[in-house]
């Protein structure tokens, strides 16, 4: 994960949310597109552009329109508004059978009465390859995604893995400009997922080819992709790469939905100098970093990770000079959850709110753990808070 | 296994239910049925001979077996009659069932792909015609295709014909017949198979770029043919057998078997024979079922 950052982040860049991108048409553009169903506005007005040999993430609740977007992207949903340009294409209204996108189904769509073999080459034939070609490309497939030897086996007498592994092929065969990805590794155990994000991710860098997944697991999402859209009520609410995401979300609502985190409603704000001290009814005076965006008369609330959130028995450890700009917040613990490599303390606040703290277990035996009702300091650093507009 | 142990466990009982049914009433008949049809017929109460008499002692009862024989079967061999009949009844049969799955599956097809809701309202309308009595909806077709009915009149306003046809005492009218009264039984199995049926496989099908033709046949057809195949005995099977409809509408010229097994039982009072009539349409109607029932289970093995 961790030598993923600098790509990811320069893709990010580079991209530059859904602006306009600085060199080169983008593989697929979104312009607009919204689709209603009855009343329900499914995909409310979305814009968005995707570089060729992205791997790109849409995330959000179900019901957040997610899949919708994903339905009209591989032609199943003709949008009502709105253009899909694809190479600078219009294919908004064309049928599936005629976008150079493919699709991998949530629950794999294979073929019941086919083998694993005729699964795969049903897209190759339909394009109309010579025998020998599809037998090629067949056995190239198979070698990819490691199911030699089930070549001839029925879609149900192979394991979940085993599907998910063909359902790929089977997507992968026709060498689409677009995969999309409807949830695919959700009906996987966790183990197998984990291991699977890693393929998936190996996979689509050798292929150099272009991936939208959709995923309601933030998790996911983050692991394997370079750009996350966020979606909720139909509308992209904020397109970024993980870290972005994570660390400077763009409204309140996202960063409750990715992550967890402490927030704390503002009563009045004073600046001093490039901080803002920020009162609040539940942790008190807050001292934060100036937001990039000023947040004028608006209301807003303080946010902090709970990774961020240090605990000590007697306040932070002084280093000369910085205590002062140190956030300090008295109280006792209340709930402990051991989580296996961290643990998180919920810390009530002398002040009367709660604040979570996640601590990594870095020694085995910790005869230093905090014990449930023992008084305790909270702190964290100004630079760690996020200002969110509420 | 004691009774208690048996209502111990529904899930046994259950299990032998069947077969006490089809022992009780089907198997204990068929053997009434097929003594019948190796006895002679005779002028007396009942019309044939021997009957058993166990009270008459072991003598007797085993002359009287001695003196069944399969003469009757000969008979039907040896006569075009029956052959002819036979021959008749499984055309007939085959053409209406064939006619039946051309207009059954886009009626399932269409029923399956109409919104939630609807779709329990075209189940009802499928099966609304169950509540009238078959027989008063046949002699509505009568009503329909006579000389001077709704049908000839409606040509006959649209000057489709300058004069009236015959319908009636028809084969056309025969077909006509079948095919309405044994449209719900190929629809209703039909609908099951393709109302269950995962709408993402024919989405798959497109996405890998099979225009609509080709879903069709190469995923949403091979998928329904469990339905196809119950749809096809259901009707199938009791059509070899129908003596209603073809003796209410088709003509008298050729009979089908179940109107010739009437014929000798009734107006002939040969049971024998037509007992023997019946146990030959029985062996015929099982040729396709056991060679579905093979077909079946060879596709289970090979899952």
């Amino acid at each position: 994960m961790t030598d993923e950052l600098p790509r990811t982040n320069a893709a990010a860049h580079a991209a530059g949310g859904d602006s306009h991108p600085a060199a080169g048409e983008p593989l697929l553009r979104i312009e607009g597109v919204a689709k209603t169903f009855g009343t329900f506005r499914a995909v409310d007005g979305v814009s968005l552009d995707i570089k060729a040999g992205e791997f790109f993430a849409l995330l959000g609740p179900s019901g957040c329109g997610k899949t919708t977007l994903l339905r009209m992207l591989a032609g199943f949903e003709a949008p009502d508004e709105g253009r899909i340009l694809l190479g600078g294409k219009d294919v908004a209204q064309a049928l599936p059978h005629e976008r150079p996108i493919n699709m991998m189904f949530q629950n794999y769509a294979l073929f019941p009465h086919l083998t694993v073999r005729d699964n795969i080459a049903f897209g190759l034939k339909r394009a109309g390859m010579a025998r020998a070609d599809i037998a090629a490309r067949v056995a190239e497939m198979v070698a990819l995604v490691k199911l030699d030897g089930l070549e001839k086996r029925k879609p149900d007498q192979l394991s979940g893995g085993q599907r998910q592994r063909v359902a790929l092929a089977r997507a992968l065969a026709r060498r689409p400009q677009l995969l999309l990805l409807d949830e695919p590794l959700a009906a996987l155990d966790k183990k197998l997922r984990e291991s699977t994000q890693g393929e998936l991710m190996q996979l689509q860098r050798r292929l150099g080819m272009t991936f939208i997944i959709v995923t309601h697991d933030q998790e996911e999402a983050m692991t394997m992709a370079d750009r996350i859209g966020v979606m909720n009520a139909g509308k992209l609410a904020q397109v970024a790469g993980p870290r972005e995401l994570y660390e400077a979300p763009r409204s309140r609502w996202i960063a409750e939905f990715v992550g967890d985190i402490n927030l704390f409603d503002a009563e009045s704000k004073l600046r001093d100098g490039h901080r803002l001290v920020v009162g609040t009814r539940d942790a008190g005076k807050l001292v934060v970093a100036e937001p990039r965006q000023p947040v004028g008369e608006s209301r807003f609330s303080v946010a902090i990770r709970p990774e961020k959130v240090k605990l000590s028995r007697r306040g932070p450890v002084s280093e000369a000079g910085h205590e002062t700009a140190i956030n300090r917040l008295d109280g006792v613990i209340a709930d402990i959850c051991y989580l296996g490599g961290t643990t998180t303390y919920k810390v009530k606040l002398d002040t009367g709110g709660m604040v979570q703290a996640s601590v990594a277990n870095s020694a085995r035996l910790d005869v230093d753990a905090y014990s449930l009702n023992q008084q305790i300091v909270a702190w964290f650093s100004p630079d760690d808070c996020v200002v969110l507009p509420s | 296994m004691s009774v208690r142990r048996i209502f111990a466990r529904p899930a046994r009982f259950a299990a032998i239910a069947p077969y006490v049914w089809m022992v009780l009433f089907f198997l204990v008949p068929f053997g009434f049925v097929l003594k019948i049809s190796l006895s002679q017929t005779a002028i007396a109460q009942p019309p044939y001979e021997p009957v058993f008499d166990l009270t008459a002692g072991w003598t007797a009862i085993r002359a009287a077996f001695a003196a069944l024989g399969i003469d009757n079967f000969r008979l039907i061999a040896s006569d075009d009659l029956y052959v002819f009949a036979y021959l008749r009844s499984l055309t007939v049969a085959a053409t209406a069932t064939a006619l039946l799955l051309l207009i059954g599956y886009p009626i399932a097809y269409g029923m399956a792909r109409l919104p939630k809701r609807w779709q329990a309202v075209a189940m009802v309308l499928v099966i609304v015609p169950f509540w009238t009595s078959f027989l008063i909806r046949i002699y509505a077709w009568i009503n329909i295709l006579q000389h001077d009915g709704l049908l000839n009149r409606v040509l006959l306003a649209l000057h489709l014909v300058s004069r009236p046809v015959v319908w009636l005492s028809t084969d056309t009218a025969m077909y006509i017949g079948i095919v309405y009264s044994y449209l719900p039984f190929m629809i209703l199995p039909l609908y099951a198979t393709l109302a269950k049926m995962e709408p993402a496989l024919e989405e798959a099908a497109s996405d890998l770029g099979a225009p609509p033709w080709q879903v069709f046949w190469l995923v949403t057809f091979p998928l329904s043919l469990p339905g196809v195949g119950a749809g096809v005995l259901l009707c199938f099977i009791p059509i070899v057998g129908e003596f209603v409809i073809p003796d209410l509408l088709a003509g008298s010229n050729s009979l089908m078997i179940g109107q010739t097994l009437w014929l000798e039982f009734f107006t002939n009072k040969d049971w024998p024979v037509a007992s023997s009539a019946a146990i030959v349409l029985l062996v015929v109607l099982l040729l396709p079922l056991l060679l579905y029932e093979r077909l079946q289970r060879r596709q289970l093995e090979e899952r």
